[in-house]
């Protein structure tokens, strides 16, 4: 069963639940042989019920203590653009694809996604774009994203601070 | 009149004094090596959400020679004491004394609160931090971006110019800043002595600043 994992965070995104949950979005994911999806829908006014969706598999909730264990069980990440999101979905070593709320003006947040993007680290939409790019995405083109080195960090701290 | 005068004076001079001092705290930094005499005490800045869980994967990497380590929350923060802790415990001490201790004071800036009412609130905890660092005297503060970084580094950085102790500020941009610092960055970038940040964009822009590639 290929899985599919929604996720906002801790901020609501109403429209990209709408919308992913909608009979065309719902169809290209079919299409792709996608067949079950899970909706972390946080904040969100809209908690879409199991049956609301009759193309696929469907699953919603609002938060969890960890969404581990879903980011783990799935095969393609779609979430908003936040930096915890993203970078959780990329340490686990999944496809991402960002969708990005146009309604929320200077939100820093999208640095980073945005760069990530540049780098070829995930894919990046918006609500109106999101079933076009559902249907031609190319998730080949996504690089690996290499954990950050700590390591570095410490190993120059020791030096600066004089440590044997 | 001359009393006013002298009075003046003496102001104008001890305004002096404080500035000499200042620089000479935040432009001798590089020299000062406490490692050399043995273990070095941390205050660790643990943030909310996505700073506190970037600090520990900063803090796992130190070694034990990082000893003690006084974490700092924001006390309206729920979720990080219990990273602290479980991160803590996961640290395989041989000895059994404990090696670490939580201390809260009041957050000094919500996500989005205005710039006036942040100040406002930053002097109120700085009334908090003041005591906090002058007991504590760590040899290092670590903090990566949540506001009550800025009224601990204040109480560090008044530490050294009264001349009692010369705390080394290092202050790590969060990863999710690519082409701006966020606003505690940019009061914290003159008078941290070591100033990581994680994209080479924000290196160009900030000279003084230290890159290494992504270190979270």
């Amino acid at each position: 069963m290929k899985k599919v994992f929604v996720t906002v965070g801790t901020t609501s995104f109403d429209e990209l639940i709408e919308t992913i949950t909608s009979a065309e979005a719902a169809q290209a994911l079919k299409a792709r042989g996608y067949d079950c999806l899970v909706v972390q829908v946080g904040r969100g006014a809209l908690l879409p019920d199991a049956d609301s969706c009759p193309h696929i598999r469907l699953e919603a909730f609002r938060y969890k203590n960890s969404l581990a264990e879903d980011i783990e069980r799935a095969d393609l990440i779609i979430s908003h653009a936040g930096s915890g999101s993203c970078l959780e979905a990329l340490g686990a070593g999944k496809p991402l694809l960002v969708v990005v709320n146009d309604k929320l003006m200077n939100n820093h947040q999208l640095e980073l996604a945005k760069q990530l993007h540049i780098d070829s680290h995930l894919l990046y939409c918006t609500c109106s774009t999101l079933t076009e790019t559902l249907r031609t995405m190319d998730l080949s083109v996504l690089r690996p994203f290499s954990p950050g080195q700590p390591q570095n960090f410490a190993n120059f701290l020791d030096k600066a601070l004089g440590i044997k | 009149m001359t009393f006013v005068l002298g009075a003046v004076f003496a102001g104008l001079l001890l305004c002096f004094i404080f500035i000499i001092r200042l620089y000479a705290v935040v432009k001798t930094g590089h020299k000062s090596k406490p490692g050399a005499k043995g273990p070095v005490a941390v205050l660790v800045v643990a943030g909310s959400g996505g700073h506190t869980t970037e600090i520990l994967r900063l803090m796992e990497s130190l070694s034990s020679s990082y000893t003690p380590r006084h974490y700092v929350i924001a006390d309206t923060d729920r979720m990080s004491q219990e990273k602290v802790c479980t991160f803590e415990s996961s640290k395989q001490q041989s000895d059994s004394e404990t090696q670490f201790t939580i201390h809260r004071i009041p957050r000094s800036r919500e996500v989005r609160q205005s710039l006036s009412s942040s100040v406002v609130s930053t002097l109120n905890a700085l009334q908090y931090s003041l005591p906090l660092v002058f007991r504590l005297r760590p040899d290092m503060v670590l903090c990566n971006g949540p506001g009550t970084c800025v009224p601990l580094c204040a109480a560090a950085l008044l530490l050294g110019i009264l001349g009692m102790k010369k705390v080394v500020i290092v202050y790590v941009e969060s990863i999710c800043r690519v082409q701006t610092l966020s606003l505690t960055g940019m009061i914290l970038y003159p008078i941290s002595d070591y100033f990581f940040v994680q994209w080479s964009s924000l290196r160009d822009k900030y000279p003084k600043s230290i890159f290494l590639g992504r270190i979270v």
